[in-house]
């Protein structure tokens, strides 16, 4: 059965971070908004109850609160020429599947980025010039900057309660923080998290290399407090179960606890669970979109108008909607021109892994971003003259394991495989691990892009994404610097068996342990039609009345985590669609 | 579910009757005199709000004033009537003379009415505020839905005994001012007495359904015991500023609790859209009333065998929410310490709450709705009634042990889940 749903001001696809964000804003605005979500609803109290001890097995192993790739896949090739292959097993990419979207099981950690990342082109050509991008490499300023974004990402971070320690407020450098970042108008919310044991060695070696570590920012919550819409939420406990669950305490900063319980009292908010939105709707001439298609849970089709058309979904999944709908031109690798699937980066992971002797490291006692950071290696804070290579990494003691399932393959070079000797080396493993990761930038290619699948099809017919990717020579270069420096500062903490690893030295693969989940661009925001969808104001170039979200947005990756840049970008957007584009429907940038 | 439909009814209702204002106002005309009928049927509004009107003349899922809501008392079942303008099926062909004598009086143009309908409190309101009340009540658009009110069983059934029970327990004296007291205390005694109908449910009633002398001092209903709301730190509101006692009712929480329970209702549709003069005349109210003496018992020693048993489950099961020194969080997660709901008497509210789980009050003022899970699958009655014998004798508080026996019943009575495993 089809059918169509009454018109709405607005239709918002996905209830993730930015969907929700977005709808707090206009609903607030007085605009009638109807979100439309493939999973289904979830709340604090009845899905993630604190009376259910948690389940490494269903959450971390079986990673039961993601979308199956059963459901929905990506194909996946490392350069043209080849046939990509449906990723059929989980793989990196850590995609939501319910209302709050991966939003309720993410990690947490809580980055501004770089005034850099926001304007990479500008600061490359004025401190280095061309010479220092490998061939083939996109570089392009977002046509927003961090001072333009910096009211929001406060906004953001006050709606999320993030916890840490400031590094530069109002231009002034502040003890224990990032001395590294963009000035900030306030300090962070809450507090930072207490440290682990991890982070207190890393943190004193750092030091005495002459870096400058200080806690990551997190989503979670540091100390009791009142978020910018006038919700309480409760400080973290340390549980150990954050990354891949929901959290059941109200400690963790998600849609579902920091801006669900506002939106749903209002009586101009509507949304749709369980509907899978296929399509965006146009005019025949492709100026206007008129709604969205979506397929429901009994598999019916239905329709719902709308005025403006926001796209919030997973990034992937973003750049997929505007193909599927024959939005903007798609990018052709062939001839390097269109722009949809065009400037998709991914990131670039370093480790250095350490066995101590007789530490009591206590890895239980953990979150999804409980870390201590350096960022004298990332973004353009270090002189890359000579270097070869733009970016670099957030060089980090990441404390976020502890669980006796994903512990029990983390044991010292040599120890026994069985038996009561495989006990006492997990035994003293267990206490005795710890990881320096290198989170590392990533930066658009030409042959590195995004377009629908030529085999593959979904369960709806329509064509898999498909991603060509492989590191670069950037990548390369910065991940064997950044794993060097990652296995200074392990051996400087006192490990006794210290190893090292550089992912871009490997061909790309969905599989790989520990990699990032971070891809994006695709639908990319910036200054020239001819090489983004989307100008400053996430408005799309064509239709004036499509706005698409996230990390899709972004031409360039950081060396950190996207949610808090994605969540500025998206307040920003929401006051351009408030302020301007209500009050004269059009193109916001007029070339 | 059924709270949460009759919430959203609510809802609807509150956001409706705002509406009806204005559709009345238009099909009156430009007239000038309507401006003051259309301020009348506001002020008709509030009270029906501060009255609560709503909360039981709702079924779940019904249309809003239109009836069906069973009332359980002690006796049997109530269904609450059908007070929509219908002229079949509610009130629309009544007078004002009529609505006063059911409101009021306890009395239908065709019957008697049992207490279940507060007429014992509402008797307090005022000529004018019942004038402005019906007003309101007249704008309420039709619904036909015929009510079966009286469910109850042999004797209670017959309603003609309500004139002795009237007689016996029916103090029909209006609202007096005690002119010793100011204007604000005695606004706030009006609210308390009459419209909010407080003793309803914090007033012990005695065998017969009449009050007793012990007003406000908390009693059980309906599986919950109403806290004790006199002038006492031990179990009452003496520790409560009464700015703590606004906030309570505005938004639900505070800086020791947050409601639970049938207040949460009572607060989601009528204390929170208060005036902020009227809650602060509640509060003086309250923290006017005469200190009062309660018997503080001895807390059991920590080497009682419930209390070694409930402080370990304390650790396990509450201290990650509550904080392991019982602390709580401030508008959210109610502090276990030196509380006086913990400290009742009787610890019906607090077994319910542990069995079922509680969801918080979602008001304008503090939307959260922190809930509390359910334990009840998951913990044994010797289990229950270990943690809340330690928490009523340990952090500041003194009370009586809870029973295994004491949750067991609960269990039964609220038709709780039993624990899944042995």
């Amino acid at each position: 059965m089809n059918y169509k749903r009454p018109k709405a001001d607005v239709v918002i696809i996905g209830l993730g971070w930015s969907g929700s964000t977005m709808a707090e804003e206009l609903t607030r605005a007085g605009l009638k908004v109807v979100a439309i979500e493939r999973g289904a609803w979830r709340d604090t109290s009845t899905s993630f109850p604190t009376t259910r001890d948690p389940d490494e097995l269903s959450g971390s192993v079986r990673k039961e609160i993601l979308q199956a790739p059963v459901t929905e896949t990506y194909t996946v090739r490392n350069k043209v020429g080849q046939t990509a292959l449906p990723m059929r097993k989980y793989h990196n990419l850590t995609l939501g599947n319910n209302v709050g979207g991966a939003g309720t099981h993410w990690a947490g950690a809580s980055w501004r980025w770089l005034p850099f990342d926001h304007q990479p082109y500008s600061h490359v050509m004025q401190r280095y010039g061309a010479g220092q991008l490998v061939d083939g490499l996109i570089l392009q300023d977002w046509g927003v900057t961090y001072d333009d974004l910096e009211p929001f990402y406060d906004r953001f971070e006050k709606i999320a309660g993030t916890s840490g320690t400031a590094g530069v407020v109002n231009g002034q450098r502040q003890p224990g923080g990032n001395p590294f970042e963009g000035s900030r108008t306030a300090p962070y919310p809450t507090p930072a998290l207490e440290r682990s044991r991890a982070n207190v060695l890393f943190a004193e070696a750092a030091t005495r290399l002459g870096y400058h570590p200080f806690p990551v920012p997190s989503a979670m919550i540091g100390a009791p407090y009142k978020n910018a819409l006038g919700l309480n939420l409760a400080p973290c406990t340390y549980c150990g179960y954050c990354q891949l669950y929901g959290c059941g305490n109200w400690s963790k900063s998600s849609p579902n606890i920091c801006i669900l319980p506002v939106l749903m009292q209002r009586p101009n908010f509507t949304v749709v669970t369980e509907c899978e939105v296929i399509r965006i709707n146009t005019t025949p001439d492709r100026k206007m979109a008129t709604g969205v298609t979506f397929v429901d849970s009994d598999g019916n089709i239905g329709e719902q108008p709308a005025d403006i058309v926001i796209t919030a979904t997973f990034t992937l999944d973003n750049t997929r909607l505007l193909l599927l709908s024959g939005i903007s031109t798609p990018y052709d690798v062939a001839s390097g021109q269109g722009v949809v699937g065009r400037a998709f980066t991914f990131q670039t992971l370093s480790w250095g892994f350490m066995f101590f002797e007789n530490e009591y490291l206590n890895p239980f006692m953990n979150t999804g971003a409980l870390a201590t950071q350096i960022d004298d290696f990332n973004g353009d804070n270090f002189d890359h003259t000579g270097l070869g290579f733009i970016g670099g990494a957030g060089i980090q003691s990441l404390s976020n394991q502890g669980l006796p399932i994903g512990m029990a393959g983390l044991l010292p070079q040599g120890s026994p495989q069985w038996g009561k000797g495989w006990k006492q080396a997990f035994q003293k493993g267990y206490q005795n691990y710890a990881q320096i990761q290198g989170q590392g930038t990533s930066f658009a290619h030409r042959e590195q892009f995004l377009d629908l699948d030529p085999t593959y099809k979904d369960r709806f017919g329509q064509p898999l994404l498909r991603i060509t990717f492989d590191y670069n020579e950037n990548d390369r270069r910065s991940g064997r610097f950044i794993r060097d420096k990652c296995v200074e500062i392990a051996r400087e903490m006192g490990a006794t068996q210290v190893g090292g690893d550089s992912f871009a030295d490997r061909p790309y693969s969905g599989y790989t342990p520990w990699d990032s989940s971070h891809v994006q661009g695709g639908v990319v925001m910036g200054e020239d039609p001819r090489t983004s969808v989307q100008n400053r104001y996430q408005q799309n170039w064509d239709i004036p009345n499509l706005f698409v979200l996230g990390a899709s947005s972004f031409p360039n990756n950081a060396g950190y985590n996207p949610t808090v840049a994605v969540g500025a970008t998206t307040l920003w957007t929401a006051t351009a669609i408030k302020d301007l584009y209500l009050k004269n429907p059009g193109p916001l940038v007029r070339l | 579910m059924a709270k949460n439909l009759l919430r959203n009814a609510l809802r609807t209702c509150m956001r409706g009757g705002m509406l009806l204002s204005a559709v009345t106002f238009m099909a009156h005309g430009a007239k000038a005199q309507d401006g003051a009928a259309d301020a009348q049927i506001e002020r008709g509004r509030y009270l029906a709000i501060a009255g609560d009107c709503l909360a039981c003349h709702t079924a779940p899922g019904g249309k809003p004033f239109a009836g069906g809501l069973d009332l359980k008392t002690p006796f049997g079942i109530i269904t609450a009537s059908n007070i929509t303008s219908d002229r079949e099926t509610g009130i629309g062909s009544w007078t004002l003379q009529q609505f006063d004598g059911a409101v009021r009086h306890g009395k239908s143009p065709t019957r008697y009415l049992y207490p279940a309908m507060p007429y014992t409190a509402y008797v307090k309101i005022t000529d004018a505020d019942l004038a402005d009340l019906w007003a309101y009540i007249r704008t309420i658009p039709p619904v036909s839905n015929r009510v079966v009110a009286n469910k109850l069983p042999f004797p209670y059934n017959i309603r003609a005994l309500m004139i002795g029970w009237n007689m016996l327990f029916f103090n029909r004296s209006p609202f007096t001012p005690d002119t010793s007291k100011s204007a604000q205390v005695n606004r706030g005694a009006y609210l308390v007495e009459g419209l909010e109908h407080c003793g309803t449910c914090h007033t012990t009633k005695n065998a017969f359904g009449g009050d007793t002398r012990a007003a406000y001092q908390g009693t059980s209903l309906q599986g919950w015991y109403a806290p004790d709301l006199s002038n006492n730190t031990h179990t009452g509101l003496g520790g409560w500023s009464a700015d703590d006692i606004v906030t309570y009712l505005r938004a639900g929480t505070n800086r020791h609790t947050a409601a639970s329970g049938p207040m949460t209702e009572t607060i989601e549709n009528s204390t929170q859209h208060l005036t902020d003069a009227d809650l602060q005349a509640i509060a003086a109210y309250f923290k006017s009333l005469p200190q009062r003496t309660v018997t503080v018992p001895t807390p059991l020693p920590p080497g009682n065998r419930q209390m070694m048993t409930g402080a370990r489950e304390f650790v396990v099961q509450c201290s990650a929410c509550h904080v392991s020194n019982g602390a709580g969080i401030a508008n959210m997660i109610p502090t276990l310490q030196n509380n006086p709901a913990v400290n009742a008497p009787n610890p019906d509210s607090l077994i319910n709450i542990v069995l079922r789980g509680t969801n918080g009050p979602v008001t304008a003022a503090n939307p959260t709705g922190a809930a509390m899970p359910s334990f009840g699958w998951k913990l044994h009655d010797d289990q229950i009634a270990g943690i809340l014998t330690y928490i009523r004798n340990s952090m500041g508080n003194a009370a009586p042990a809870v029973l295994a026996s004491d949750v067991g019943r609960a269990r039964k009575a609220i038709d709780a889940q039993q624990a899944v495993w042995h």
